[in-house]
């Protein structure tokens, strides 16, 4: 009980530095500490001997599409849940429930002490404690989108189906135009005395267009996201959309070669996303990761210096806290091509022997934290896209891979995935291909990174991306 | 676990109250409300390296009430079950659907509540122990299948889904869906580095399903797979003929066909089989079926989402195209569009579909009761045809024989596809050589059906899987007899393949 007590004084210093950042969004006797009484209530009820921990997140949603001019559906909900995690010397059990009764949370409860009994105990399972750092400054909550009356949202995905239907002759149709927002809040309470809270609201517009010539149709998808619903550029979302469908009209399997690839910034994030999975201390500690061993080695060209900064405000996945209530940190990964930290949640960072990077992730309230990343993201270069072409010459500009959940082998690093884009000659995108395979290994394309480009692109996604140019690999065709 | 204390949703949700509820949802205009009311509990164990790693289990209840008003679908769900709960999401479903019609009057509701699941043991009723001990049991055998083996993982998954439809057609129903599933990964290490090796059961079914599916036969599968891939070699580039094991790649025909045969992607002429109804699209050896019948498998239902009762549907018969897969909303638009066949869009893109034979749309379904039920596939798959399945591979002088195919995503408005491979040989003089590993296949859905040039005797279905789409997962089973495709492209990581006669050559092999 005096450890417990012990974390109990530490993390009340950890909320009140976070406290004066988050009080100018936070109103007076608001939703968020009612969410944080019910995880420290939670987090009260441990049993000598035993460590529990309440997750507590609600969230609400509401999607508009928009389809031919009507409005083809309207969702509105809220849902709201707490993940518990009960560790009893070494032993780990989880549980969850789909709402905020007491009588659910208890039974809960209950669950995650009955399943830890079955647990293999190992002595570096168990809670985090607060370390003192403090939280970065975030304000990740709009007033405003809460605000929105749902008759703009309608208006937004009607005018947003209209304007890429009238952008080009060849667009046929809008598959769906979609405004979605949605506002998230989370507690997090631990007996070890952690304590956080945190909300973010999110919204955007995204929009695929269906351009066609003869028998062909090719589809494209844009999208513009934000916090709030100024920071919305609907000629965005459209005319990406469209110009992606329609360059690829007309589009052939080209003959199979080995050539320089250049990823437009959407693909290049798909595989940084990917390199981050691989980076999980979580893998490499259980011998499935590509990198197992490689830290300190120059593993990529100097020209990528790839990290993850939850602490950066404009970043998709920007989070003061991570899901076991961490405070989160810039962590490089890769540094001018060397291999610099590996990603770990507090059980796996016990097990390494390493340094905590506060990365643990979670689906919700539904599934237990593991190690993940918030905001990947390569340092940007100094060409502009235009000039990443111009300095390849000749290749494949590739505008979207698919197949990457089963083409691409963590273990091993190899990998195949389809592709479609257009031919990249004289420095220029030239004729669209489609129905090809790229084929390389994550170890060398990140060795045979030739080019990065300055223009970042924010994704709704826990990765961005920028245009990457590769010196080769191979593209199977006809 | 579906414990006794609590009631089952019909008694929580009877008649009366569901015709309350309907009725406040069309209070303010609109033709149709349906109420969908869920209660799910699931558990999850997970061995790793010999450690139980995780234990989790978790429990939902709530309903979604949706209301369609001309082409506007409104819908809401809570997690509140009362009176109260419930009048408020149906305020709030018909808040977004809002018309200037009158709203439809409410049908009296019928019940037809199906029977028990057909569950021999209620995996609630066995201890956490026993399934602690199952994944024990295929941990050990993976260890001792083969001196290669590094790690095994195995997981072990099961759910029980309660779930009630009413709606103002007068539907009423309910339907108790009990799930099990077992998957192995095997990671076996060599001199060429670490392969991976995996297995999988599942069906709806409950813990009985281990009785007839032997956890360590699947384990030593999961781990041999592993080991012959340690002696496989990067896989040729290039378009051949391709040989499909039955129960292998029923995914690809899932993804690659049945996608386009929903009618969602059909009534926005978002697919390759829009307009289609009635002709040959593929080879006249192809029949494939979609079935929620199938007793046990894993994408058997006793009802779908919208209260339908499971159907057994034909989509392509002989090559020729049969049918489309509905839910009530694509049906109730196709029936109003079925007027004028060839004078609206939707009319002619529906033309020679066999909706309008007073058959229920049955294709009905939700990932839970948060989200609006469209068009998915159940158990879906390529019914037998009539050559021995060992005469297939003699008959390709050269090509690839695929032993497992892995996951795979389709373009539907073009039909192109991308699948992964997992186990696969390559076939010379008409015999299996060696195996191969790191390829996907690429291909075109319609042209894919059109190649198959043989179909075998044999049948399987293949792994438990999930069907994402537009961010919903639900159940689906896949399967097909051993088959051969003409020709499909091969994207490998080796060189280009050349046919024995022009010398085969592997290319840059070495990394």
């Amino acid at each position: 009980m005096g450890a417990l007590g012990d974390g109990r004084d530490r993390a009340s210093e950890a909320p009140r530095a976070a406290r004066p950042q988050a009080a100018p969004t936070r109103s007076k006797g608001g939703p968020l500490s009612e969410l944080l009484e019910l995880a420290t209530r939670v987090a009260g009820w441990a049993r000598p001997g035993e460590e529990v921990e309440a997750y507590v997140s609600r969230g609400t949603e509401t999607q508009v599409k928009a389809y031919q001019g009507e409005v083809e559906s309207i969702s509105s909900a809220t849902s709201a849940g707490v993940g518990i995690r009960v560790v009893t010397a070494g032993r780990q059990g989880f549980a969850y429930t789909g709402s905020l009764q007491l009588r659910d949370v208890e039974d809960a409860l209950g669950q995650a002490r009955d399943n830890a009994a079955f647990a293999t105990p190992e002595a570096w399972v168990g809670l985090p404690s607060p370390d003192g750092l403090a939280p970065a400054p975030l304000d990740l909550w709009r007033e405003d989108l809460a605000r929105l009356p749902m008759a703009k949202k309608v208006e937004a995905a009607l005018r947003l189906e209209r304007e890429t239907r009238s952008r080009d002759r060849r667009v046929r149709k809008v598959e769906s135009a979609t405004w979605f927002d949605e506002a998230r809040e989370m507690a997090l309470a631990s007996s070890l005395g952690m304590q956080s809270e945190e909300r973010a609201t999110a919204c955007g517009l995204s929009v695929a267009a269906v351009a066609g010539e003869g028998a062909e149709s090719q589809v494209g998808s844009g999208y513009t996201v934000g916090r709030s619903p100024g920071e919305l550029v609907a000629e965005r979302a459209s005319g990406d959309a469209v110009t992606r469908a329609v360059r690829l009209l007309g589009a052939r399997k080209p003959p199979s070669a080995r050539l320089p690839v250049i990823f437009e910034p959407r693909v290049a994030a798909t595989f940084f996303s990917l390199v981050a999975s691989a980076l999980s201390g979580q893998r490499v500690l259980k011998g499935v990761s590509l990198f197992a061993g490689r830290l300190g080695e120059a593993v990529a060209s100097p020209r990528l210096t790839l990290y993850d900064d939850p602490t950066d405000p404009a970043a998709w996945g920007a989070s003061a806290f991570d899901d076991e209530g961490l405070v989160c940190r810039r962590n490089v990964l890769i540094g001018a091509g060397v291999l610099e930290q590996f990603l770990y949640d507090t059980a796996s960072a016990r097990r390494a022997g390493a340094k905590p990077t506060a990365s643990a992730v979670r689906g919700g309230y539904g599934s237990p934290p593991g190690v993940g990343f918030f905001a990947v993201c390569a340092l940007p270069g100094d060409k502009s896209p235009e000039e990443v072409l111009a300095q390849v010459g000749t290749g494949l500009y590739v505008q979207s891979v698919s197949g990457t959940h089963s083409g691409v082998n963590l273990v091993s690093g190899d990998f195949s995935v389809g592709a479609e884009g257009l031919m990249v000659r004289r420095g220029e995108l030239a004729e669209p291909v489609r129905e090809v395979t790229i084929a390389s290994s994550i170890q060398r394309m990140l060795q045979e990174v030739v080019a990065v480009g300055n223009d970042l692109e924010r994704l709704p996604s826990r990765a961005a991306g920028l245009s990457l140019a590769i010196s080769e690999m191979s593209m199977s065709g006809a | 676990m579906a414990g006794d204390k609590e009631q089952a949703l019909r008694e929580l949700v009877d008649e009366a109250l569901a015709a309350r509820v309907l009725r406040r949802a069309l209070a303010t205009g609109g033709e149709f409300a349906e109420l969908f009311v869920e209660d799910r509990r699931g558990c999850l164990v997970s061995l790793d390296d010999g450690r139980i790693e995780q234990l989790s289990s978790g429990h939902e209840r709530g309903a979604g009430i949706r209301v369609v008003a001309g082409a506007t679908t409104g819908f809401a769900h809570t997690a509140d079950l009362s009176v109260g709960g419930l009048l408020a999401a149906a305020e709030a479903a018909s808040a977004a659907a809002r018309s200037t019609s009158a709203g439809a009057r409410v049908a009296a509701l019928a019940r037809h509540v199906m029977g028990e699941p057909e569950v021999e043991v209620l995996p609630s009723d066995v201890g956490k122990g026993a399934k602690v001990e199952l994944l024990r049991r295929a941990d050990e055998a993976a260890r001792f299948a083969n001196g290669s083996v590094r790690q095994v993982g195995a997981t072990y998954r099961e759910s029980r889904r309660q779930v009630l439809v009413a709606n103002s057609e007068g539907v009423f129903t309910a339907d108790d869906q009990v799930r099990v599933r077992l998957g192995i990964t095997v990671t076996a290490s060599g001199d060429s580095g670490m392969q991976t090796g995996s297995e999988s059961v599942g069906g709806t079914a409950g813990f009985e399903l281990f009785g007839r599916h032997d956890p360590e036969q699947l384990a030593r599968a999961a781990a041999e797979r592993a080991a012959r891939k340690l002696r496989a070699r990067p896989a040729p580039t290039g378009t051949m003929p391709v040989v499909i094991r039955c129960g292998s790649g029923g995914v690809l025909f899932h993804e690659a066909c049945g996608h386009g045969l929903e009618a969602d992607h059909v009534a926005k002429d978002f697919s390759v089989f829009a307009g289609k109804a009635g002709q040959q699209v593929a080879s006249p050896l192809v029949t494939l079926v979609d079935d929620a019948t199938m007793g046990g498998e894993w994408g058997a239902l006793g009802i779908d989402d919208e209260g339908h009762p499971a159907a057994r549907n034909v989509l392509v018969e002989d090559g020729v195209l049969t049918g489309y897969m509905w839910d009530w909303l694509r049906a109730a638009h196709a029936t109003r569009a079925k007027g004028d066949v060839g004078v609206s869009p939707l009319g002619r893109l529906f033309a020679g579909s066999r909706l309008a034979e007073g058959r229920l749309p049955s294709n009905g379904r939700r990932q839970s009761y948060q989200h609006l039920p469209m068009v998915r596939m159940t158990n879906t798959f390529l019914l037998p045809g009539e050559e021995d399945p060992d005469e297939i591979v003699r008959q390709t002088p050269f090509g690839l024989y695929v032993a497992q195919l892995g996951g795979g995503q389709v373009n539907t408005a073009t039909g192109d596809f991308v699948f992964g491979i997992t186990e696969a040989y390559m076939i010379e003089n008409g015999e299996l050589t060696h195996p191969v590993r790191d390829a996907n296949l690429i291909g075109n859905g319609l042209k894919v059906l059109q190649d198959i040039d043989v179909v075998g005797s044999d049948f399987a279905m293949g792994w438990p899987g999930t069907c994402g789409k537009q961010g919903q997962g639900v159940p689906v089973g896949t399967g097909q007899p051993t088959l051969r495709v003409r020709a499909l492209t091969v994207g490998g990581t080796a060189g280009e393949a050349r046919t024995p006669a022009g010398g085969l050559s592997w290319g840059g092999q070495a990394r």
